[in-house]
């Protein structure tokens, strides 16, 4: 069959470094073909090049789209030809609607007034068509992040799309939300709809893909059909060295109750009467690796982020008691103090400020450590720095180097010095490695468990399970704002979680 | 490590943001130098410079820390007005002594900057409101405790605080140099500042070098220090041969060294860094950021009092008008020296770069008699070139 789309001996360079060496990306019509690697491995640059956003002229190499060449100068010219793109980052107006949203830049006119009567009747078919059950008049910004996505898909189809590019799609989606965006992509290939996936997540790519290229360090590495398709084979191919195990071994080597919290309840912050946490009770032990499990929505999130200094809700109750002490976590310096970290589930908008650099993100909650009366040693500051950027194995040149020009791994890296630096007892890390590459997931977890076997406790926020299962040595389940079910390592299952969790939303005790 | 120097090209390119509005200003004096056939230069219009720039660049100092806290504050201008005119009406109308007025008169600009600051910090009341309303307030206050008119004059001491000189230690100097007039305080106190920039910037070197830290290559260490310190010897030998040194440029100076210190090397400034680069994860890293917005403004408040003061005694009057649309140029200098818009990035010596680059052409078109349209309209341009130069430099750089 005549590829849909040939990309020939792809090279694009930037000043100092080569971004795409002689990339070759050959799509099928009509299949799902998936696109992974590594951060920084190339895939958002090749489908920048593909999509006109560096135009014709700018890299080196051919492409051929339904047999004819095609030199774009912008993003116009290739969604002329059926190519539409959709990025990570949503590229919706929060305030407009959905119908708006769909159609902007594209509006149905006549004699240039839009003839709201076209666009509503156009976007209902469109949305019928991407599954999404709400008016064409809601506002984008009254959608979930999952429903979001829906209405990007629905603009791209409003496009006559031939080839669609999907970028992480659903790295901000939950299970349920993922599964529907998948199937999704499977309606469109019985459709005839092209489809390049690019994702992380290689269970989803196992599961739709009908072809896949991995990209390592801007080259093509390998290609596999359906049949060849395996996790361990993409990771080897990813990472380029084999990786036996997901998981770093760790001996679990528990001591006393470190951090225990009594029926902890708390409400919305502007909703006083709804009660998002109630009369949740967990310990963690020194030395323990204790995970919390859950649906979006569960309320992981807000109980992490009320118990440190009360970021989250309002009229918050219970006792917490730390070392067997009772602790002040009324305010996030006291919470700080008593010995609490919180490494948040969205490192840039929380947990980085992107615009400085490692050196400064790495003292910002502990610049008392680097300073003597309020004046800070900027030499002592440099060598806290440094010191954590060995440590962490943060592949930087140096220090001085800005956070927003980091890959996410590095990143999340530099948010794991900071919280180190204030030399926390107990560390709540939520999602510490959403979209992040499966070489620094790797690293990532190493650390914890050096933690771990330093003796401080984590909690362990994650909707990978996998990635709870194998990292964590207990395992909480929560369920609407209470915890429902608490597994050992060894009870502990996919199956078993889900369980806990299905019990708990019939109302039947379950779980444990 | 990272200690190895790179050649002094690569590292001025690196570092053109820094040096890019310095370079500016340079040219910008040697063109104005030229122009004005060596006017721009004179004992006596440089002394001139000084005194017409010290408010605003005062009020460019506090400028910068709120808008590098992701802020802006529009009433300073009239807060200059207020202020100025609480003072004339205390120490005219009502004779209360001058050291007790000046007090009152500061006090007061930090409670107007508190209170502004309350607003924005605890209410989150956008500053641009808070500040458009001040301006209005505080203008309309400042006719009410005027009655619309002028008044003055003022007591001579204070008058000192904007016109007054640092008396010479060595007044028989001048013959002996065959001059004839030479303040040795002026040239003497430039001299002993000059020889502490060149110790503090050697020990801040030795100290980096003994970390491994010194990125500079030495050839321009070397050169950029023995630069400022000729500029600051030629400077204040300038200024040595008309009255010396004018008090307000030691009240300039010594604020600038000490907000430099503030944001360089202090928690403090590096948290107001924080909260403009990213609020939440300041707040989440354990952050007060409410506080710290609230005395920025409050700081505000009490630089824009001392400028008011400075403004009148200067005049040796208060007017209803005094101040009037000062906002604007502390704000452009604030910007022109490479403050951003979204907060977070900013230094002082900018701001006070950009405050003397907007007093420089000020005074050179003045010079040379061009009419005060064309000079709003090349004002205007320069802070819009000044602003573009710095978005193309960050979109080259990254």
């Amino acid at each position: 069959m005549v590829p849909i789309l040939e990309m020939r001996g792809i090279t694009k360079s930037f000043p100092g470094v080569k971004a795409l060496d002689n990339v070759t990306l050959s799509v099928s019509p009509g299949e799902i073909h998936a696109l992974v690697g590594e951060n920084g491995a190339g895939k958002s640059t090749l489908m920048k090049v593909l999509s006109g956003v560096y135009p014709y002229g700018s890299y080196d190499g051919d492409i051929l789209f339904e047999g004819q060449p095609a030199r774009f100068a912008g993003i116009h010219d290739s969604e002329a030809r059926g190519i539409i793109i959709i990025h990570q980052e949503l590229a919706l107006v929060p305030l407009l609607s959905i119908a708006e949203n769909i159609f902007l830049g594209n509006e149905i006119t006549r004699r240039g007034v839009i003839d709201w009567h076209e666009t509503y009747r156009r976007t209902e078919a469109l949305l019928a068509k991407v599954g999404l059950d709400e008016s064409p008049a809601a506002r984008v910004d009254s959608l979930g992040v999952g429903k979001q996505q829906l209405v990007e898909i629905a603009k791209a189809l409003s496009k006559k799309v031939k080839l669609l590019i999907l970028d992480e799609p659903t790295a901000a989606l939950q299970e349920y939300d993922s599964q529907k965006l998948l199937d999704l992509l499977l309606e469109f290939k019985a459709e005839g709809i092209t489809s390049i996936l690019i994702s992380h997540k290689l269970n989803e790519v196992g599961r739709v893909a009908d072809r896949l290229t991995v990209l390592r360090d801007g080259a093509t590495v390998s290609g596999m059909g359906r049949d060849e398709i395996s996790e361990a084979r993409i990771i080897r191919d990813m990472v380029g060295r084999d990786m036996a195990h997901r998981f770093p071994a760790r001996t679990p080597n528990p001591g006393e109750t470190l951090l225990d919290v009594r029926d902890w309840c708390v409400f919305h912050p502007t909703h006083a009467d709804r009660k998002v946490i109630d009369g949740a009770s967990l310990t963690v032990r020194r030395g323990e690796v204790v995970g919390i499990a859950g649906l979006m929505g569960a309320g992981r999130t807000e109980f992490a982020m009320s118990l440190f200094g009360q970021s989250w809700g309002q009229r918050i109750t219970g006792q917490v008691t730390l070392g067997g002490k009772p602790v002040d976590l009324s305010t996030v310096p006291a919470a700080i103090r008593a010995g609490l970290a919180y490494v948040t589930e969205d490192r840039k908008a929380l947990g980085l400020v992107l615009d400085e650099t490692i050196l400064r993100n790495t003292s910002l909650a502990n610049l008392p450590g680097v300073s003597t009366r309020g004046v800070i040693d900027a030499n002592r500051e440099r060598r806290v720095a440094e010191d954590y950027r060995t440590a962490l194995g943060t592949r930087t040149p140096t220090v001085f180097q800005k956070v927003v020009n980091l890959s996410g791994g590095n990143q999340q890296k530099v948010v794991l010095a900071k919280w180190l630096f204030t030399d926390p007892q107990v560390l709540i890390l939520d999602e510490p490695t959403r979209g992040i590459d499966v070489g620094a997931k790797y690293e990532i977890y190493a650390i914890v468990n050096q933690l771990a076997e330093q003796g401080r406790g984590v909690i362990l926020i994650s909707s990978e399970m996998p990635e709870l299962l194998g990292m964590c040595d207990r395992i909480y389940v929560m369920n609407k704002g209470a915890f429902v079910g608490e597994l050992t390592r060894a009870e502990a299952s996919q199956e078993r979680i889900m369980a806990t969790i299905m019990a708990a939303e019939t109302g039947v005790a379950g779980g444990a | 490590m990272a200690g190895k120097t790179g050649t002094i090209g690569a590292y001025l390119k690196n570092n053109m943001r820094q040096y890019g509005m310095l370079l500016a200003l340079v040219a910008i004096m040697i063109f104005f130098q030229f122009m004005t056939d060596g006017t721009l230069m004179k004992p006596v219009n440089l002394t001139n410079l000084f005194l017409q720039n010290s408010y605003i660049v005062i009020m460019a100092l506090g400028m910068l820390l709120v808008i590098v806290s992701g802020h802006i504050d529009l009433s300073v201008g009239s807060v200059v007005g207020f202020v100025g005119g609480l003072a004339a009406v205390m120490l005219v109308q009502w004779h209360w002594p001058v050291l007790v007025a000046v007090a009152a008169s500061l006090a007061v600009g930090v409670l107007i900057g508190a209170a502004q600051g309350y607003w924005v910090a605890y209410w989150r009341i956008p500053s641009f409101i808070v500040t458009l309303a001040g301006m209005l307030v505080f203008r309309g206050a400042t006719l009410w405790l005027l009655n619309g008119q002028s008044v003055g004059p003022f007591p001579k001491v204070f008058q000192l605080l904007s016109t007054g000189f640092v008396p010479d230690v060595l007044p028989d100097l001048a013959p002996l140099l065959g001059l004839a007039r030479f303040n040795a305080t002026a040239f003497l106190l430039g001299l002993a500042m000059a020889a502490t920039i060149l110790i503090l910037a050697s020990r801040g070197r030795a100290r980096a070098a003994a970390h491994g830290m010194a990125d500079e290559p030495f050839g321009f260490f070397v050169g950029k220090n023995g630069l400022i310190a000729v500029a600051i010897v030629y400077i204040s030998f300038l200024l040595a041969t008309y009255r010396g040194l004018p008090n307000v440029l030691i009240t300039m100076a010594v604020l600038i060294v000490l907000y430099m210190f503030i944001t360089n090397s202090t928690t403090i400034g590096r948290r107001i860094y924080a909260i403009g680069g990213n609020e939440k994860a300041a707040k989440l890293s354990g952050i007060n950021t409410e506080r710290l917005v609230f005395l920025s403004f409050a700081n505000m408040g009490f630089l824009a009092a001392l400028a008011g003061l400075i403004f009148a005694a200067r005049l040796n009057t208060a007017t209803p008008k005094a101040g009037v649309s000062f906002e604007l140029d502390v704000i452009a200098a604030v910007f022109i020296g490479g403050a951003s818009m979204s907060g977070g990035v900013g230094t002082i010596v900018g701001a006070v770069i950009g405050a003397f680059i907007m007093g420089v052409m000020n005074n050179g078109m003045s010079i040379l008699g061009i009419g005060i349209d064309y000079q709003q309209v090349i004002k205007g341009l320069v802070l819009l070139m000044a602003v573009i130069f710095d978005v193309y430099n960050k979109s080259k750089s990254t």
